[in-house]
């Protein structure tokens, strides 16, 4: 069987208490997260409120199909999270190990394909700064929008980044067998945290690819 | 101005005195407020004061009608406070309708303002007592703010857009123009001097400047005329071509109410003009293509006003193309 | 100073600290840089806090003496508009948000609680690493010729015009923010989940509460700043226009985002000190507070309301008549619970047993100047006079008589009042009475001119000023030097007492509350056993009591 961590910190007077304090303190976080991203999300609805056609024409020259797939592929990622989870509560350590490599598989993926979107707007001009050309009457307006994207899409990539990383300690920490149907909150919490982060996509794909499409 | 040390500043607007009677309402409520804290503080510390090692004074948890009253209390008052200070804004806020019109542009660091009639002043106002005066104001550089003290006034000014504001002073004087906003290095230079005149005076000094820095130029609706001339907005916005008509027309559309394609309409005030020179597509009228190239970049701020000093001008043609297209 | 003093506080003849305690348990700088003691953490925000007010305070200095005279004379003018920003940003982001929740927030909640340690140890330590690493940032961009775009960082100078490190303070406020939000996500969570049995949430001590309060803004407002600061700073790197009109971009946009977070800032400052307060006055009167759930609630109503009055800074920045409205009603509306707080404190004096110890010295003093800071506040409110004092020194005036007055006089009284729990030493009582009375009235003549300066008319942040303003920025420069002297003897007398000052009991001021009913100093779990709560705060009350 696997040899679970001792896992009660001394601060915590019982395993309920600690692993209470462990969920209100992930979702506390991610409150935090909610208003840090809403900070971009006011910016950019006040502008797109200003200016709707150059935003929609802005937006027109957003890969629609490269999005979607990236959309398919986050919620594919969430829904290997979730299994992991479930295989972290059950104690079974190898489909814990091969959920969290399937999720950060599909997080690189997702990264790759960000990275392929980001290249073609960098040949098409479009990346807002100095090399930014764009006709049309409307060029602030759509550098305007492209800030938004690539501040939008780039703070949420780095947040895909951060949780890879998380995920790769924990696919170590995983193999070593350091998680059982006893102690499992690390995953628990990534896994929230993994959510939460396709959730702001969720987001950010229609509000930037679906301007205007029917 | 007063180089002599005072404890308030003088009164030299309609509004001055206003904002000084609400000033004092709250100076005497703070007052009394204050006074009895600190006097309550002060006797109930001396009277209670501990007399032996061993007392224990016994619990008081509260009383629900002290905090209901020193709840609603404070509330009305805060009340009465409100709305008489919303008022006086929004007295501020709407300047009569015989308003001189006056541009005022905040660059770092100095003020430059034009009078319709021509004068352009730098770091001065002259203003004649008793009239009322609007400002209307921008900025070419980062955000300043216009405050004349003795008027009570003040208005920040903002690149991209204009920021109105009204006086009417009452009192002949000179009176401190200080820059509100810090706006860089000489922010504390950016200061100036607000003279008000007897209205004949002041007619005077419009005609010949009376020895002051001010310089008299064309009146900015006629340098708006020939702008308009130059950057060609009469071809479109001058007689039809072959009966269709390019862009909307200018006559008397200061202060109209315009319909926009989006359905929505906007009236036709000083930033919806500046907005339609150097961001035509922002607001479409209704019914016309979108085929308004932008200025921006090619007409500066002051342009900008002349252009719309021009528009609003009482008795303006806009058909002047007539002939002087076919020279074009 | 002898020890007749504390002797009358006494509960043991000739008290000694505990054979082993949190100070002592080991010895070594990596035993400190790598604790996970709540205790030992707070002192390690004592220490960097004390040390970012100085040279805060060295900055003000400079200030008040350029100003004495009209002429800018002393620096030149972007000397001083970097003196008034470093000043601003240092103060307000490395010592005053994080002052009483950082040490004292820190040191206490658990032992408020029954706790043996907040519930994120080791996240409380990396919030103060961020706090160092942010305050080094900070440092950087001084040394390297500072900043002077004022605190408030507006666009487009900031993004566009300023030629100072603005990307390096941006990056360092925005690294020390996350500082706030872990510590604010600490208390949050240990409050939630870790309070010892029996102790329900009217039986908490209002500095709980307060701090409650405070953590809530301190998670929800802070991730705001800090993508606003990425903003500015995307930028002012890239050129792209989000707040520069020449590139199609709304700098009032800027002054949104920025005071959504700034004002409520303001009150992640004021809260704690506010319960601090109830526990001074409840200590040295011996007596319950009056009307606690009021004063709690308060505490929450401010938080709440503090988030959605932030317009009132921005009343002629072309912002919408009608928004000024909204904002004006609600920001009186905020003053109205720091109003029932005022009188709350002032009624717990009635008929109780008061004592003139410093804490309460400080307490007093909080009272009268948050009293004046926060009826100033109420001027700015109001829509029409804000038009003539925004932007002048009445607005400086209100906000040192709040943070200074208010917060800073609370800080220290707290200092005063916990020094025995955190290094079982006693203070000096004679010296600290003399620096408490020194500070009060350095502070009034530093700042009470100023309102009048503000009135006539005197813009702030100018470097020279017309010479009618003269007299009243030398009385208030005068004050300055005074109340910089005042801060410089405690400063001296606690770093002596930590050698030579009176060992201290367990509960000197014999006080209610958990934190005060083990040693001085504490061991560093804090209690051998989870305690249980069985009365309400502030149970001071004799033996047989009838409660009224």
């Amino acid at each position: 069987m696997s040899e679970s961590h001792a896992a009660l910190a001394h601060q915590f007077d019982d395993p309920q208490q600690q692993a209470e304090a462990v969920t209100l303190g992930i979702w506390a976080f991610l409150i935090t997260e909610v208003l840090f991203f809403g900070g971009l999300f006011t910016g950019y609805a006040g502008y797109r409120a200003n200016y709707p056609q150059a935003f929609a024409e802005a937006s027109h020259h957003l890969d629609i199909l490269l999005g979607g797939i990236n959309t398919m592929v986050l919620i594919s990622s969430s829904l290997t999270m979730a299994l992991a989870v479930h295989a972290a509560q059950s104690g079974k350590r190898q489909a814990l190990v091969a959920f969290l490599l399937a999720t950060i598989f599909l997080g690189v993926v997702f990264l790759g394909i960000k990275v392929i979107e980001y290249g073609h707007k960098f040949e098409d001009h479009l990346v807002p700064g100095r090399a930014f050309t764009f006709p049309g009457p409307h060029a602030q307006q759509v550098q305007l929008f492209f800030s938004f994207y690539f501040a939008m899409t780039g703070m949420h990539a780095l947040h895909m980044i951060i949780g890879i990383a998380i995920l790769s300690v924990l696919v170590v920490r995983a193999w070593r067998n350091r998680f059982s149907a006893a102690y499992y909150a690390p995953v628990e919490v990534t896994g929230v945290y993994w959510h939460f982060v396709d959730i702001v996509w969720i987001f950010l794909f229609p509000l930037l690819y679906l301007i205007g499409r029917h | 101005m007063q180089p002599e040390f005072a404890l308030f500043p003088e009164k030299a607007s309609t509004l001055a005195a206003r904002v000084d009677a609400l000033y004092y309402f709250l100076i005497a409520v703070s007052g009394f407020f204050a006074t009895l804290i600190f006097l309550l503080v002060i006797y109930f510390a001396v009277k209670y004061r501990r007399r032996s090692a061993t007392e224990q004074p016994q619990p008081i948890e509260g009383d629900l009608r002290l905090e209901l009253l020193w709840t609603i209390l404070p509330f009305g008052l805060a009340m009465i406070m409100f709305g008489w200070g919303a008022n006086l804004y929004f007295s501020a806020s709407r300047a009569p309708s015989d308003a001189l019109n006056l541009y005022v542009v905040g660059k770092q660091w100095m003020w430059k303002i034009q009078h319709p009639e021509g004068r352009r002043e730098i770091n001065e106002l002259h203003v004649p007592v008793g009239q009322p005066v609007k400002l209307t104001m921008t900025s070419e550089d980062v955000i300043h703010s216009f405050f004349i003290p003795a008027f009570r006034m003040k208005m920040d000014v903002v690149p991209g857009r204009y920021t109105t504001t009204w006086f009417e002073a009452t009192k002949a004087g000179e009176y401190h123009l200080f820059c509100a906003e810090y706006c860089g290095t000489k922010h504390s230079q950016m200061i100036g001097r607000i003279v008000v005149m007897e209205p004949v005076q002041y007619e005077q000094w419009l005609k010949n400047g009376n020895g002051t820095a001010s310089m008299l130029g064309e009146a900015p609706e006629v340098a708006g005329a020939r702008l308009f001339q130059e950057q060609r907005c009469v071809t479109c916005h001058g007689a039809d071509v072959g009966g269709v008509k390019l862009g909307p027309s200018l006559i008397g559309l200061f202060g109209k109410t315009v319909q926009l394609q989006s359905g929505e309409s906007v009236t036709a005030d000083e930033g919806y003009i500046r907005e339609s020179i150097l961001n035509p597509m922002a607001k479409l009228v209704a019914g016309y293509q979108p085929i308004m190239p932008t200025y921006q970049g090619q007409i500066d701020e002051e342009g900008l006003l002349q252009l719309i000093a021009y528009i609003r001008s009482p008795g303006k043609t806009a058909e002047p193309a007539g002939e002087t297209r076919a020279e074009q | 100073m002898s020890t007749a003093a504390i002797e009358a506080h006494d509960d043991f003849p000739t008290p000694t600290a505990p054979r082993e305690h949190y100070l002592n348990v080991n010895y070594g700088v990596k035993s400190w840089l790598l604790t996970t003691d709540h205790k030992r953490i707070a002192l390690l925000y004592l220490t960097s806090i004390t040390l970012f007010f100085f040279l805060g305070g060295f900055f003000a200095v400079l200030i008040r003496l350029e100003l004495m005279t009209p002429a800018g004379d002393l620096v030149q003018s972007e000397t001083y508009n970097k003196l008034f920003t470093m000043h601003g940003l240092i103060m307000i982001f490395f010592f005053l948000i994080p002052s009483i929740p950082a040490v004292l927030g820190n040191f206490l909640v658990p032992m408020m609680i029954g706790a043996r340690d907040l519930a994120f140890p080791r996240l409380n330590l990396l919030s103060w690493y961020i706090y160092v690493l942010g305050g080094l940032f900070t440092l950087c961009a001084a040394v390297f010729g500072g900043v002077d775009t004022g605190w408030t960082f507006y666009t487009p100078y900031s993004t566009t015009y300023a030629n100072s490190n603005v990307m390096l303070t941006a990056v360092g406020v925005f690294i020390t923010g996350f500082s706030s939000i872990l510590t604010g996500l600490n208390f949050i969570v240990t409050i939630h989940t870790m309070r010892a049995p029996g102790l329900t949430w009217f039986r908490l001590p209002l500095f709980i509460w307060a701090h409650y309060a405070t953590s809530l803004i301190m998670i929800l407002g802070t991730p705001v700043l800090a993508i606003t600061l990425v903003l500015v700073a995307l930028e002012r790197g890239l050129h792209i226009g989000i707040f520069d009109p020449a590139l199609g971009g709304d700098p009032v946009l800027f002054q949104h985002l920025f005071w959504f977070y700034s004002h409520p800032a303001v009150y992640i400052m004021i809260l704690p000190a506010m319960d601090v307060i109830s526990e001074l006055i409840t200590c040295f009167s011996r007596k319950r507070v009056f009307g606690y759930s009021f004063i709690a609630f308060s505490s929450v109503a401010i938080a709440v309301l503090g988030f959605f009055v932030w317009g009132h800074h921005m009343f002629v920045s072309s912002q919408s008549v009608y928004a000024g409205l909204v904002f004006s009603i609600l920001s009186f509306l905020v003053a109205i619970p720091s109003a029932i707080k005022v009188f709350n404190w002032t009624a717990t004096l009635y008929k109780g047993s008061v004592s003139y110890e410093t804490p309460m010295l400080y307490a007093f003093g909080f009272i009268g100047l948050f009293t004046i800071g926060g009826l100033t506040g109420l001027f700015l409110a109001s829509l029409g006079l804000d038009v003539h004092v925004h932007g002048t020194y009445f607005v400086v005036a209100h906000f040192h008589y709040i943070m200074v007055g208010g917060a800073i006089m609370a800080y220290l009284g707290g200092v005063h009042f916990w020094w025995p729990k955190m290094t079982g030493r006693m203070y000096p009582e004679g010296w600290a009475r003399l620096g408490a009375l020194i500070i009060f009235i350095g502070f009034n003549l530093t700042f009470f001119p100023q309102f009048i300066l503000g009135y006539l008319g005197m813009p702030r942040r100018y470097h020279m000023y017309p010479p009618e303003f003269q007299i009243l920025n030398v009385l208030s420069s005068a004050g300055a030097s005074i109340l910089g002297l005042g801060y410089l003897i405690p400063m001296v007398y606690f770093l002596w007492s930590l050698r030579y000052g009176a060992v201290a009991s367990a509960n000197p001021w014999q006080a209610k509350g958990l934190e005060w009913q083990t040693p001085s100093p504490r061991p560093t779990g804090n209690f051998p056993e989870t305690p249980i709560g069985t009365e309400e705060a502030y149970n001071y009350a004799p033996q047989e009591a009838e409660v009224v």
